[in-house]
């Protein structure tokens, strides 16, 4: 039994912190051979990721979207599927999230945040949910419908923005939401401040993990993942479990979209999303898929990013933070690889 | 170390050497030795989860062990992965298949070590090659049909083809006759022995003691990952080794009172169905299954049974015609209505169908009835009733090991096999649609699992069988019917027929055909 858990823990705890190790010592090295010290660049990584209160408001907020698009895609996975729509779901959620917030003038918050949260939820669900349909009803993959609703998210946005839904002053942005439905705010310094975004996204993290281990709807969708066979012969319909993790997936990034106007830009603007959806990507190959997991993934992907800035300053390419987090994708992707080599450390321990 | 330590293992062409392997929780091999002469065909035989599959993919390489030797011909080798077994001419066939569903049967053969032309796949000369190993050995195959199209008995030729493709002088079969016919079976057997015969040396698995009886010339007997004996074949009989196996005696045929015959629960009605290539597998059956009885399906696998129970069970589109369920056209009833209106279904494929490998056992014991409320309360699962009712089963199924955090990958065949018949069996159907039910099942299991399927024929459950072993068509149905291309050739009672008989319609003759000839 005891046994048994170690080789849960293994798959999922070791391999990705084994990748981000090695990672770091990989780079180490490539700095070494380009005549950088890595100790006084790691030194300043840290700093600029947690050294001061500004840069732990920054990395906090940077942390909490990508919380987010992590868990959308990590959904996603679950179900067997590859949403890459992230970025237009998250679009698509604060668009129509940001329409409803401006007309909230009268309201208080206690609706006005509620409602907001809602629709940009139901936005990017309703977004992933057409490429889930398609998929069942047309077969089309989710890989190639995703993307090409991403293009056109992006165009509708830009439209909107330009036109029926601009701010007044030319500029391409929406008008402002409702100071209602602004996010309380935790902590300033300077310029920046932390919402109680990062709340909302640990809450999903809980309602993600109480989805997918606990309830009837994640057992349906893990099982449409790993098996849609033996999924279809137990009863399980794969149709309406395929849209529904499409849509649920796509609440997750319609929520990212969200948390970015209400805690962030109190508005839409056409940069709100960044690559967000993509990093999607990333933060749940490493964090395995699991909610938890993707959390920390997040918190790690948005910290080296943070402190790249601060190794730049110190004279390191911040072009090394890609190699860092190129290295760990590598190695969580194979992460075979990861474990063979484990696995053979272990035998010459037990060996000796 | 003194030279006088070095033992000749020189007439033996595979011998295995303390062998230990331990999973989380299992010692799956315990200090296991296996000697295989040169050119003999050996039998590991053993329960469920004995350990054999687990001690054939350490010589193949696919498993590293904790400790132990292996020597191949004398010399003592280290196979660390199967390109080291390739290297020391050892192929194995798996219990599970391991072929490419999407890629054609030359594809999958090829795999590898395909011919090419400078950097190009030559395709045409792996057909050549492949059809003039086939021809040489009675394997016909389609080379250019796609694997995930043909019945896993056609598989399973490709698999012995790629092994001798690949210049094989040791085969590892890991159960290679669960999944075949009586007919095929033979068929194998004289490939086994030409095979033997031009010098190469055999590893057999096996649950089948009269298989063992029947081509072997050693037997090695596993129980609980150790070995139990090792006897020469003309040494000993089935009883013997049945008991060797198992530790106790082991009733070798089910025995079964007058069946108590109720209402019509399933009715078949012209039934038409496609299989997978949109050609008609099943044309125009009629038929029906009364609670209380047992209606064996005997055939030739490819003859429309696997199309057949999916249609019936609602994996599969019907084309034309009609499937009636206690008295309610259910033609068109998803899986899931006809699950919750009582009627259960052990699948051919267990790993495909019956299974999700990556759900821990507890999951894989509610699969069909997830949302039922003894396992969930609204839109919450009940784990820890859940897992409370898992162990039931475990205990009551005797599915080894008893661990139900396992993953349904981690079990052996047979205990897989458990799984699923005690999950049907435990969501009390009315009706009951089993295929191959105790393919690559231990004989204790199968006692218990024939055991099973009489009481729930006593308790009035309808159950229609499909099994490719005759035998256990006869000992187990009431009525028999015998498919051959999608028709039914002939109903029939086991009392009142001969298993020649029943063969005949296999093939292909009509029962009625026969009966006015022997007029
Ligand atoms: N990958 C694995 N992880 C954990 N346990 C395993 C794994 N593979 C096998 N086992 C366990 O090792 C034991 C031996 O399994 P093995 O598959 O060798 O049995 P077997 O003799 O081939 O049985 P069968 O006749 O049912 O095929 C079983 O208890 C099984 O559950
Ligand atoms: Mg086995």
């Amino acid at each position: 039994m005891n046994g048994l858990k170690k080789f849960y823990m293994n798959d999922k705890i070791v391999v990705p912190v084994f990748a981000v190790i090695t990672s770091l010592f990989i780079a180490a090295i490539v700095m070494i051979m380009i005549g950088k010290n890595p100790l006084m660049a790691y030194g300043a990584l840290i700093f600029g990721a947690f050294g001061t209160k500004g840069a732990l408001i920054n990395n906090l907020m940077k942390t909490t979207p990508l919380i987010l698009t992590g868990l959308s895609v990590g959904l996603g996975f679950r179900a067997g599927l590859f949403n890459i729509g992230a970025n237009g779901q998250l679009i698509i959620g604060a668009l129509l999230s940001t329409y409803v917030g401006s007309k909230m003038i009268a309201y208080p918050f206690y609706l006005s945040i509620p409602l907001m949260l809602v629709t940009g939820m139901i936005g990017g669900a309703l977004w992933a949910a057409i490429a889930g349909w398609l998929k069942v009803a047309r077969g089309a993959h989710e890989v190639i419908t995703t993307i090409m609703l991403n293009y056109i998210a992006v165009f509708i946005a830009n439209y909107v923005v330009n036109g029926p839904f601009q701010a007044p002053g030319g500029v391409p942005k929406s008008p402002e939401i409702a100071y209602s439905a602004r996010l309380p705010i935790l902590a300033t310094s300077g310029a920046t401040w932390l919402s109680a975004g990062i709340f909302v996204a640990l809450a999903a993290v809980v309602v993600v993990y109480i989805l997918v281990e606990k309830t009837k709807l994640g057992y349906e969708v893990k099982a449409v993942g790993f098996n849609p066979y033996a999924a279809e012969y137990g009863g399980i319909s794969i149709g309406k479990n395929v849209v529904m993790a499409m849509a649920i997936s796509g609440a997750l990034a319609g929520l990212a979209g969200t948390m970015q106007v209400m805690g962030v830009y109190y508005r839409y603007l056409g940069a709100l999303g960044g690559s967000m959806g993509f990093d999607g990507i990333t933060i749940a190959l490493i964090g395995q898929n699991d909610p938890i997991g993707i959390a920390f993934a997040a918190f790690l992907i948005s910290s080296i990013r943070a402190g790249s800035n601060q190794m730049q300053i110190a004279g390191v390419s911040k072009n090394i933070v890609i190699i860092i987090q190129g290295i760990i994708i590598f190695l969580v992707a194979a992460n075979r690889l990861v474990k063979t080599f484990m696995f053979w450390k272990r035998k010459e321990v037990e060996g000796a | 170390m003194g030279k006088t330590d070095k033992k000749d293992y020189s007439e033996y062409a595979v011998v295995m050497e303390k062998i230990v392997k331990r999973f989380p929780g299992v010692l799956a091999n315990d200090h296991v030795d296996l000697f295989v002469k040169k050119g003999e065909i050996h039998a590991i035989v053993g329960e469920n989860g004995a350990g054999k599959t687990t001690l054939m993919n350490q010589l193949y390489g696919l498993l590293n062990s904790d400790s132990g030797k292996i020597y191949i011909n004398g010399e003592e080798v280290k196979i660390k992965n199967p390109n080291d077994a390739i290297k020391a001419k050892i192929g194995m066939v798996h219990q599970h298949f391991m072929l490419v569903d999407r890629l054609s049967v030359v594809e999958n053969i090829v795999l590898g070590m395909e011919p090419v032309y400078g950097p190009f796949f030559a395709r045409d000369k792996a057909r050549k090659q492949i059809s003039e190993l086939s021809q040489k050995f009675g394997l016909f195959v389609e080379p250019d049909a796609i694997i995930e199209d043909l019945p896993v008995g056609i598989q399973q030729r490709v698999e012995i083809i790629k092994v001798l493709y690949r210049g094989a002088e040791i085969l590892i079969l890991d159960e290679p006759t669960a999944v075949l016919t009586p007919q095929e079976t033979d068929e194998l057997f004289k490939i086994l022995g030409a095979l033997k015969a031009q010098g190469k040396t055999i590893i057999f698995i096996t649950h089948k003691l009269h298989e063992v009886m029947a081509i072997t010339d050693s037997v090695t007997v596993m129980q609980l990952g150790k070995v139990t004996g090792v006897v020469k074949t003309s040494d000993t009989n089935p009883r013997a080794l049945a008991r060797m196996m198992v530790g106790r005696e082991v009733l070798l045929r089910v025995e079964k009172g007058e069946a108590k015959i109720g209402k019509k629960i399933l009715r078949v009605e012209n039934l038409h169905v496609n299989e997978n290539r949109g050609l008609e597998a099943v044309k125009g059956l009629d038929f029906s299954v009364n609670q209380g009885e047992i209606v064996g399906i005997a055939g030739v696998a490819g003859n429309g049974q696997t199309e057949l129970i999916e249609a019936i069970t609602g994996l599969r589109k019907v084309e034309e015609g009609q499937v009636i369920f206690k008295g309610i056209d259910a033609t068109n009833f998803s899986p899931k209505r006809r699950r919750d209106m009582g009627m259960g279904h052990i699948p051919e494929d267990r790993l495909k169908h019956g299974l999700v490998a990556a759900f821990p056992l507890y999951y894989n014991f509610i699969l069909g009835k997830h949302d039922d409320p003894r396992f969930c309360d609204g839109e919450f699962l009940k784990i820890s009733d859940i897992k409370k009712f898992s162990n039931a089963l475990v205990k009551r199924f005797d599915v080894r090991p008893p661990l139900i955090n396992l993953l349904g990958a981690n079990l052996s065949g047979g205990n897989q096999q458990k799984v699923i018949v005690a999950r049907e069996f435990s969501f009390n159907p009315d009706f009951m649609a089993i295929s191959q039910p105790t393919r690559g099942l231990d004989i204790g299991a199968i006692e218990f699992i024939h055991k099973s399927i009489i009481s729930m024929r006593d308790q009035g459950v309808g159950v229609l069988l499909v099994s490719m072993e005759l035998e256990e068509i006869f000992s187990l149905s009431d009525r028999i019917l015998v498919m051959y291309e999608g028709q039914i050739m002939g109903e029939v009672t086991p009392q009142e027929t001969t298993t020649e008989e029943v063969g005949l319609m296999m093939a292909g003759h009509k029962l009625e055909d026969l009966r006015a000839q022997e007029a």
